[in-house]
C-alpha cells in the first residue's frame, strides 16, 4: 500500500461522494458547489497523473468559469428548489437499476477483457511543469494546429450564439 | 328451217327469257319508274309480258318443229351438296308451252287492260303514286308463273308455286290500308293474309308430297320420278298424289281450302282476272296434269281427286246463286269451274281438263275484266251524280291533269260492285254489255262458244267412267247457267236501281279492246279441240307429253242434255229476275221460297264462320295462352324474374354483398385499420414528450450493447 | 503505483453517476451539470491512459474537450435561459409538448 494508492483511494472517495451529493441535493446551488468540489478533486487527479497544465486548466475553466456560469444562471432563474411532483414514477428505479447494471458491466468488461497497459509512473518523471507546458505547446501547434483553430472558431461561435440567443426585443430585461 | 330430231335446236335457248323478260320489266319500273308517266310504266310492263308471249310462241313453234319432243334447257346449278344435285332447268314440251301461251297471252291482254283500269282506280282511291307498284307486282307474277310452268322438276315448280302465292298476297293486299269501299280498314290486308295462310296449308301438303317423293325416288326431276314411280309400292304413290291434292286444293281453291278466293276479290279487278281466274289458280290443274303418270298408277287417288273437284263444283255453284257482289259471283264461279277442271284431270281426262283450263282463262278473264269495266262505269256514274255537272272526269283522256276527288263529299257508302245498285246498264254501257254476254254464254256452255266444247268434253268423259261425277257436274252446270243468267238480268236489264247506274259511262278503248280480243277467243276457242276426227288439236298436242290421250268423238246425247240444262237454267233465271226486274231496295225473289237455303247460299254456307270457330279462334286462344301465361307469366315473370334474376340478385346482394363483401372483406379491412390504430395508439405512448425517458431508452441500448460485447 | 484500471473504474463510476443524474433529475441545470460530470469522467480516463501510455495526445485531447465543454455550456445555458423565459420553468417534465 503505497502513498499514491492511499491518496488515490481517498481522493476517489471524495470524488464519488461529491458526485453523489450533487446528484441527490435538492438545492441546485448545493449541487453546483458539490460539483465544483468534484472538479477540484479531478484536478488533483490530473496532477497525480502528471498533467499539471490540464489540472490548472480544469480548475480555471471548469471549476472557475463554467461552474460560476452555472451559479449565475441558477441565481438568475431562481431555480434553487423545485416542487417534487411525480410524473414518471417508474423512471427513477429503472434508471438507477440500469445505471448500476452499466457500472457493473463496464467494470466487468474492464477487469476481464482489458489488456494490461502498465502502471502509472510516479509523478517525478514528468513533474517539471514548464517542461510539460513546453511540450504541450509544441505538440499542440505542431500536430494539432487545425483542431486548435477550429476550436477557436467554435468558441467564437459559442459566444456569438449565446449573445444571439439571449438577445431580446427592446423593452425586456436580459 | 326444219331441224333434225336428234339435236334439238330452234328457239329452245330462249327459254330463260320467259322468266327474265318480265324481271327486266319490273326492274326497269322499279329503278326508273319514278320518272316515267303512267303510260310509260304500263307500256314497259306490257311489253315485258308481251315479249314473254313472243318467246312462248317461238318455243311452241320449236316444239312443233321438233315433233313434240320435250327439251330440257339447263340454266343454272342451284344446290350441289355431296351427291345431291338440284338444278334450275327449263323444260319445253307441249304441256308447258300450252301453259306458257295461256299465261303470257292472257297476261299481256290484262296488262294492257290494267293500264286503263288502274289509271282510274288509283284516282278513285286517291293514291296515284301507287300505279307503278301494281305493274311491278304484275310482272313479278308473270315471272313467277313462268318459273312454275317451265320448271323441269317438282322443285322448280314449287319455287314458282310459292312465288305466285307471294304475288297473290301482294296484289290482293294492294290497297292494304282500306277495304273494297276505300274506307280505312284491315279488310284488304286480312284478305291477303287469308290467301297466303290458306295457300300455306296447301303448300304444306305439297311439301310432304315432295319429301315423300325425294325419300322414295331420290330426285325431283319429272322424268326420273315418273320412271322410278313404276317400281315402288303403290302406297307411296297414293301418299304422294293425295298430298299433292292438298296442295291443289290450296292453290286451285278446292274444298276445303277454297275460302281465300272469294276474299281475294278485295284486290283490283285485273288481279282477280289474271291470278284468280286465268293463271295462278290453274297451277293446281297443271300440277295434276304434269303428274299424270303418277295419278294413272293409283285409281283410288284419282277417284278422290275427281270427287273433290265435283263436290267443289256443285258446292261453289250453289253459293254463287246467293251472292250480290258482281265479283263474288264470278269468284265462286271460278271455284266451281276449277272444280270441273280438277274433276276432269282426276278422272284421267287430262286433255279435257287442260282444254277447259284454256277456254276458262279466256272467258273468265273476259268476265272479270268486263265486271271491272262495269264497276268503273258505276264509279264514274257515282261521281257524275255527286258532282252534278262537274265533268272533269272525261273518257279516255290520259295525260297529266289534276283531278280532285273529294271522296269525303260522298256521304253515303257506295259499293260499286253491288249488283243491287246496278240495272239497265245495257243502255249506258253497250260495249261492255255485249262482251259480258259473250263471256256468260261461253261460261254457261252454250253452243258454239268455247265453254260448250270444253265443258262438254269433261261431261262426256265423266258420263263414261264416273257416273257420280257426271251427275254432280251436270247439276253444277245447271246452277252455273242459272247464276250467270241471274247476273245478266240484274246488272244489264231492267231499270237502274241507283243514280250511279243511271249515270254510268262506257269505258275507254284501252279497257274495251283487250276485252274484245278475249271475247273473240271465247267465241272461237272451241276450235282448239273439237270433238271431231282430225280436229283434236289440243289432244294431239298434249299427246306428246301425256302419251295416253283418249280422243272422244262428240256424243250428241251428253251434249244435248247439257245444252238443255243450260238453256232451262237461263230461262228460269229470266222468269225470276228478267221478267220482273228488281226494283231498288227489293229483296231477292228467291229469298222467300228457298228460305233458309237461300240464307245459306247468301252466307257461303257459313264455312268461314265454321273455320273461325273450330280452327282460328281456338288457335288464337292457344297463342294468347302461350304468350300470356306460358311465356309472359311463367317464363318471363316467374323463371326469369323470380328465379333467375331473383337468384342472381340474392346471390350478388346477399351472398356477395352482405356476407362476402361487407361481413368478410370489409370486416377484415376495417379490423386491419382498427388494429393499426390501436397498435399505433399503444405505441404512441412511448413518445411521451419527456426527455428523460428518451435518455433512458438510450441507456438501455447502451447497456444491451455492452452486454453483448461482454458475451461475445 | 496506481494501476490504470483503478482510474478507469473510478471514471466508470463517475460516468454512471452522471448518467443517473441525467435520468433522475428534473431540473435542467442539474441535468446539465451531470453531463459535465460525465465529460469529466471521460477526461479522467483519457488522461489516465495518456499517462500510462506515455503519450501526449491524451492531454491535448483533454485540452480540446475542456474548450469545447466551455463553449457548449455557454450555449446550453443561453438556451435554458431562453426556455425559462417562455415556460417560466426549467422542469424538463414540463417540456413535453412534442409528445405523440
Amino acid at each position: 500500500m503505497s502513498l499514491e494508492l492511499i491518496l488515490f483511494l481517498i481522493l476517489a472517495l471524495v470524488a464519488i461522494a461529491t458526485a453523489i451529493g450533487m446528484l441527490f441535493s435538492h438545492n441546485a446551488v448545493y449541487s453546483a458547489l458539490f460539483l465544483v468540489l468534484n472538479f477540484v478533486t479531478v484536478a488533483v487527479f490530473y496532477l497525480l497523473l502528471g498533467a499539471p497544465f490540464i489540472a490548472m486548466a480544469q480548475i480555471t475553466v471548469y471549476a472557475g468559469a463554467i461552474m460560476v456560469l452555472f451559479l449565475f444562471v441558477i441565481m438568475l432563474l431562481g431555480a434553487e428548489r423545485l416542487p417534487d411532483t411525480r410524473v414518471l414514477p417508474w423512471q427513477r428505479p429503472l434508471a438507477i437499476g440500469l445505471a448500476f447494471v452499466l457500472a457493473v458491466e463496464s467494470v466487468y468488461l474492464l477487469v476481464t477483457k482489458a489488456r494490461p497497459v502498465g502502471d502509472i509512473l510516479p509523478p517525478e518523471a514528468t513533474v517539471n511543469a514548464v517542461e510539460n507546458l513546453r511540450m504541450l505547446g509544441t505538440t499542440l501547434f505542431r500536430y494539432y494546429l487545425l483542431p486548435f483553430e477550429v476550436t477557436s472558431i467554435l468558441l467564437l461561435v459559442a459566444m456569438v450564439g449565446a449573445i444571439v440567443l439571449t438577445r431580446k426585443e427592446k423593452g425586456e430585461q436580459k | 328451217m326444219f331441224l333434225s330430231e336428234a339435236t334439238p335446236s330452234g328457239f329452245f335457248f330462249l327459254a330463260p327469257w320467259l322468266v327474265f323478260l318480265p324481271v327486266i320489266g319490273l326492274l326497269i319500273n322499279i329503278i326508273f319508274g319514278g320518272r316515267f308517266s303512267e303510260k310509260v310504266i304500263g307500256t314497259v310492263a306490257s311489253l315485258a309480258s308481251g315479249a314473254a308471249f313472243v318467246v312462248s310462241v317461238l318455243l311452241a313453234w320449236s316444239v312443233a318443229a321438233g315433233h313434240g319432243g320435250a327439251v330440257s334447257v339447263p340454266f343454272a346449278e342451284w344446290i350441289h351438296i355431296g351427291g345431291l344435285e338440284l338444278d334450275w332447268t327449263f323444260r319445253v314440251d307441249s304441256l308447258s308451252t300450252t301453259m306458257m301461251l295461256v299465261v303470257s297471252g292472257v297476261g299481256t291482254l290484262i296488262h294492257i287492260y290494267a293500264i286503263g283500269y288502274m289509271h282510274e282506280d288509283v284516282r278513285f282511291k286517291n293514291d296515284p303514286g301507287r300505279f307503278r307498284r301494281f305493274f311491278v307486282f304484275l310482272n313479278l307474277f308473270i315471272a313467277m308463273m313462268m318459273i312454275l310452268v317451265s320448271g323441269d322438276s317438282y322443285l322448280m315448280l314449287f319455287v314458282g308455286w310459292e312465288g305466285v302465292g307471294l304475288c297473290s298476297f301482294l296484289l290482293i293486299g294492294f290497297w292494304y290500308e282500306m277495304d273494297t269501299l276505300a274506307r280505312p280498314s284491315w279488310a284488304n290486308s286480312n284478305a291477303a293474309k287469308k290467301a297466303f295462310v290458306t295457300n300455306r296449308v296447301g303448300d304444306f301438303g305439297f311439301l310432304i308430297a315432295g319429301f315423300i317423293m325425294f325419300w322414295a325416288f331420290g330426285s325431283f326431276q319429272f322424268d326420273e320420278v315418273f320412271e322410278a314411280a313404276h317400281s315402288v309400292a303403290p302406297g307411296v304413290i297414293v301418299a304422294i298424289t293425295l298430298f299433292m291434292l292438298v296442295g291443289v286444293a290450296g292453290k286451285s281453291a278446292q274444298i276445303p281450302l277454297y275460302v281465300w278466293l272469294p276474299d281475294a276479290m278485295a284486290g283490283p279487278t285485273p288481279v282477280s282476272a289474271l291470278i284468280h281466274a286465268a293463271t295462278m289458280v290453274t297451277a293446281g290443274v297443271y300440277l295434276v296434269t304434269r303428274s299424270a303418270e303418277l295419278y294413272m298408277l293409283v285409281p283410288q287417288a284419282q277417284y278422290i281427286v275427281a270427287m273433290t273437284g265435283a263436290i267443289t263444283a256443285l258446292f261453289a255453284a250453289t253459293i254463287a246463286v246467293g251472292q250480290y257482289d258482281i265479283k263474288k259471283v264470278l269468284a265462286y264461279s271460278t271455284i266451281s269451274q276449277l272444280g270441273f277442271m280438277v274433276a276432269a284431270v282426276g278422272m284421267g281426262a287430262f286433255v279435257a281438263g287442260m282444254f277447259h283450263l284454256v277456254t276458262h282463262a279466256f272467258f273468265k278473264a273476259l268476265l272479270f275484266l268486263s265486271a271491272g269495266s262495269v264497276i268503273l262505269g258505276l264509279e264514274r256514274g257515282h261521281h257524275h251524280a255527286a258532282h252534278g255537272h262537274h265533268d272533269d272526269h272525261g273518257k279516255g283522256k290520259k295525260g297529266k291533269r289534276k283531278e280532285e276527288h273529294h271522296e269525303e263529299e260522298h256521304h253515303e257508302v257506295f259499293d260499286p260492285g253491288d249488283m243491287r245498285n246496278m240495272g239497265g246498264l245495257r243502255k249506258t254501257m253497250p260495249v261492255t254489255f255485249w262482251l259480258y254476254m259473250i263471256g256468260t254464254l261461253a261460261l254457261a256452255g252454250i253452243f258454239p262458244f268455247a265453254g260448250f266444247w270444253s265443258k262438254d268434253e269433261i261431261l262426256l268423259d265423266a258420263s263414261l267412267h264416273y257416273p257420280t261425277v257426271y251427275v254432280l257436274l251436270s247439276i253444277a252446270a245447271f246452277f252455273t247457267a242459272f247464276y250467270m243468267g241471274r247476273q245478266i238480268w240484274m246488272v244489264f236489264f231492267g231499270e237502274a236501281r241507283h243514280e250511279a247506274a243511271a249515270h254510268a259511262e262506257e269505258s275507254k278503248p284501252i279497257i274495251t279492246v283487250p276485252l274484245m280480243v278475249l271475247a273473240a277467243l271465247s267465241l272461237l276457242g272451241g276450235a282448239l279441240n273439237l270433238p271431231f276426227e282430225g280436229f283434236h288439236n289440243l289432244g294431239h298436242w298434249l299427246e306428246y307429253t301425256l302419251h295416253e290421250v283418249e280422243a272422244l268423238p262428240l256424243d250428241l246425247k251428253v251434249a244435248g242434255i247439257s245444252t238443255v240444262l243450260a238453256l232451262t237454267a237461263i230461262l228460269i233465271s229470266w222468269l225470276i229476275y228478267g221478267r220482273n226486274p228488281l226494283k231498288a231496295g227489293q229483296i231477292d225473289p228467291l229469298k222467300r221460297p228457298l228460305g233458309f237455303l237461300f240464307t245459306g247460299m247468301e252466307n257461303k254456307w257459313f264455312v268461314d264462320e265454321g273455320y273461325f270457330a273450330v280452327i282460328i279462334n281456338p288457335f288464337k286462344k292457344l297463342s294468347q295462352f302461350l304468350a300470356d301465361v306460358v311465356d309472359w307469366r311463367f317464363w318471363h315473370d316467374f323463371v326469369h324474374d323470380t328465379i333467375i334474376a331473383g337468384t342472381y340478385n340474392w346471390f350478388s346482394n346477399i351472398a356477395l354483398n352482405v356476407y362476402a363483401d361487407q361481413k368478410g372483406i370489409d370486416a377484415f379491412a376495417n379490423w386491419l385499420g382498427d388494429a393499426t390504430q390501436s397498435l399505433s395508439g399503444a405505441m404512441r405512448k412511448v413518445q411521451n414528450g419527456f426527455v428523460r425517458s428518451y435518455a433512458l431508452s438510450v441507456l438501455l441500448g447502451v447497456v444491451l450493447i455492452v452486454g453483448y460485447l461482454i458475451l461475445k | 503505483m496506481v494501476p490504470v484500471e483503478y482510474y478507469i473504474i473510478l471514471s466508470a463510476i463517475l460516468f454512471t453517476i452522471g448518467v443517473t443524474g441525467v435520468l433522475i433529475r428534473r431540473n435542467a441545470l442539474i441535468i446539465f451539470m451531470s453531463i459535465e460530470l460525465m465529460l469529466n469522467a471521460a477526461n479522467l480516463a483519457i488522461v489516465a491512459f495518456s499517462s500510462a501510455l506515455k503519450s501526449f495526445s491524451g492531454q491535448i485531447f483533454v485540452f480540446f474537450v475542456i474548450a469545447v465543454a466551455a463553449a457548449e455550456v455557454a450555449v446550453g445555458l443561453a438556451l435554458i435561459v431562453e426556455i425559462f423565459k417562455s415556460k417560466h420553468s426549467i422542469d424538463v417534465d414540463q417540456m413535453s409538448s412534442l409528445k405523440g
